[in-house]
């Protein structure tokens, strides 16, 4: 028997649920946490995250109208399709991270778990972040929170894969769409789980994955007047504070970086970046002598 | 020329005279051509360029006369930011609502074009067609967007078609003498082989039409790079045979920038910069408008744009 040739494997972006090459035609390589090459990764332009732009808008308007229990069987079904590819995802953070197995399965197993709890967060932020104000006047007094729009968001640098899915899951779990600039370091995992997104019923623009330099592609991100919302996690002191400043010309959302263990149970605070207050006033009360009422 | 249009058979004679298309090499010029890089002050200039080449175009049958003055305004004021924008070159409407658009743009140079001759389909009879083209002009039309019929095409009786462009033609005059601007159009996705939209041409420019248009934007294959540098290549041969200048208008189908700037390269390729300007080339769109608008406000502020700063139609 001949020996088999290598199938060696063309990393892609994931863009409106498709897989482009970069539009640069750009590739850097990747290497594991010794320097030893794993994969050609596209290095990502402007123009990627343009199209990544006009692809989530396009999104946008569909995943936050679906209902809130529609989106999160979605979300658990990423976490169903993440489950049958754990084998794939333990050894490419274990390259990318440099760490045991059994170390690299535990981040992985934290990321699939926290999956289903932005699931079930889904149909349950509107009871925590809205509700009925009590107001001095003939008014019903109704909030309640709605998605803020497309959000630019930088993944984290270390974590390639549990930290990942720990910003970009509350972000869509919220209604949101989202362009993800992977850890330009260890971008393989985040361009693999373009694959599971594909086949997760995750409709197509509403995770958009951008492999590349951050600082590169996210000025023109930040800058840009059809983003609503930028998530600076992953991003350096100077980089973040120079995105910032170019957030504020359409008065974008902008979640600053901080330290966080992605590790530890996440709490709703990213859930709730990324949403915006509706109040409604409506009118109560008797409807002159006839003394009928709304 | 006037012998090839004697008779029905000189006609056809004529027409299935010219030579025959090389789809593949005329799909593949009309590529080639599409892959030109024009970037900033180029660009600039064609995204201006373009956009007063626009037809802007509402033809729905939910049009009302506020729709109608409201794109009317986009017409005259493409970007309220940014008065350095130009104008488009007009505005399209369906026959009844000419005499709205005619006073919501008097005193400009946007002209207003109308539809006629029982559009889209065509499928009504001469005089109802003769009548309809009539009521566009006297209400103030300053062109006229004709269909061809294109059962008489296909059937291969060219002369009735010929016979029936030359009408509507007489039928563009003014009692003042002037007469308005005739465009016909093809309806290319419905002539099946470029050979028929060659031949199309051909009759069109014979009949004395002032523009050929690709299609009503009605059909699922509207406006392509290669249908339009076909009738451009068309338009050219007629120009170099008669010397008479006939222009070219792409419809449906043309939403980005970055297919406008295509086919300003094929008219500069094709015909030359004599065609650059919208008295002989124009758009016939909607949406293109706004998004060569974003466009626009990118080169000039350095920051893309979206959706949320230019009207919605």
């Amino acid at each position: 028997m001949s020996e088999r040739l290598s199938v060696f494997k063309t990393y892609k972006l994931f863009v409106g649920g498709k897989f482009p090459r970069s539009e640069s035609g750009r590739v850097y390589e990747v290497t594991d946490s010794k320097g030893n090459w794993l994969a050609n990764a596209p290095l990502s332009s402007r123009k990627d995250g343009r199209d990544a732009v006009v692809a989530a808008r396009k999104a946008f308007s569909a995943w936050s109208g679906a209902t809130a229990y529609n989106r999160g069987q979605i979300l658990y079904r990423v976490a169903e399709m993440l489950e049958g590819r754990r084998d794939q995802f333990v050894a490419e953070v274990a390259d990318a991270e440099g760490l045991s197995k059994a170390k690299a399965a535990a981040q992985v197993d934290a990321a699939i778990d926290r999956w289903v709890w932005y699931a079930g967060w889904t149909d349950k932020i509107a009871q925590i972040a809205g509700g009925t104000n009590p107001v001095a006047g003939p008014f019903f007094n109704v909030s309640s929170p709605e998605p803020t729009g497309v959000v630019a968001v930088v993944a984290p640098q270390a974590s390639s894969f549990l930290g990942l899915v720990s910003v970009i899951a509350p972000v869509i779990a919220a209604g949101n769409t989202v362009v993800v600039v992977a850890s330009e370091k260890a971008p393989l995992p985040a361009l693999s789980l373009g694959e599971v997104l594909a086949t997760s019923d995750v409709p197509g623009g509403v995770v958009n994955i951008l492999s590349g330099r951050a600082a590169e592609i996210m000025p023109s991100l930040a800058a840009h007047q059809d983003v609503n919302a930028i998530d600076l996690a992953g991003a350096g002191a100077e980089l973040a504070t120079e995105l910032e400043a170019a957030a504020a010309d359409n008065l974008k959302r902008v979640l600053r970086p901080q330290a966080v263990d992605w590790v530890a149970a996440p709490g709703t605070g990213r859930l709730m970046a990324f949403l915006e207050t509706k109040t409604v006033w409506h009118p109560t009360g008797s409807l002159g002598a006839g003394g009928s009422s709304y | 020329m006037a012998d090839v249009t004697a008779s029905d058979g000189a006609l056809r004679r004529f027409l299935h005279g010219l030579p025959g298309v090389d789809p593949v090499g005329l799909e593949g010029r009309a590529a080639a051509l599409g892959t030109r890089s024009i970037k900033t002050t180029a660009k600039a200039y064609a995204i201006d360029l373009a956009i007063s080449m626009i037809d802007l175009t509402t033809l729905e049958g939910a049009d009302t006369p506020g729709k109608v003055r409201a794109l009317c305004a986009k017409a005259l004021n493409p970007d309220p930011t940014d008065r350095t924008t130009p104008r488009t070159a007009a505005i399209c409407v369906y026959p009844d609502m000419v005499a709205t658009a005619a006073e919501a743009v008097r005193g400009s140079d946007v002209k207003v074009a109308s539809v006629a001759t029982a559009f889209p389909a065509g499928r009504a009879a001469l005089p109802v067609k003769l009548a309809d083209t009539k009521d566009a002009v006297a209400a103030g039309a300053d062109e006229v967007d004709m269909v061809i019929d294109r059962g008489a095409f296909l059937a291969g009786r060219y002369l009735k078609v010929f016979e029936e462009i030359k009408a509507v033609k007489a039928a563009c005059r003014r009692e003042d003498g002037t007469a308005a601007r005739l465009k016909v159009i093809f309806e290319t996705g419905e002539l099946s082989t470029y050979d028929n939209i060659r031949r199309a041409s051909w009759l069109g420019m014979l009949a004395g039409a002032d523009f050929i248009k690709t299609s009503t934007g009605k059909v699922a294959v509207n406006a392509t790079p290669a249908n339009t540098l076909l009738m451009l290549e068309a338009v050219r041969d007629f120009h170099a045979l008669t010397g008479v200048q006939v222009g070219v208008k792409p419809a449906g189908g043309i939403r980005t920038t970055k297919d406008a700037l295509k086919f300003l390269v094929l008219v500069n390729e094709t015909v030359g910069e004599e065609w650059l300007t919208n008295e002989w080339f124009r758009f016939g769109a909607s949406s293109l408008l706004n998004d060569l608008l974003m466009q626009r406000q990118k080169l000039s502020t350095g920051r893309y744009s979206g959706p949320d700063y230019v009207t919605v139609d």
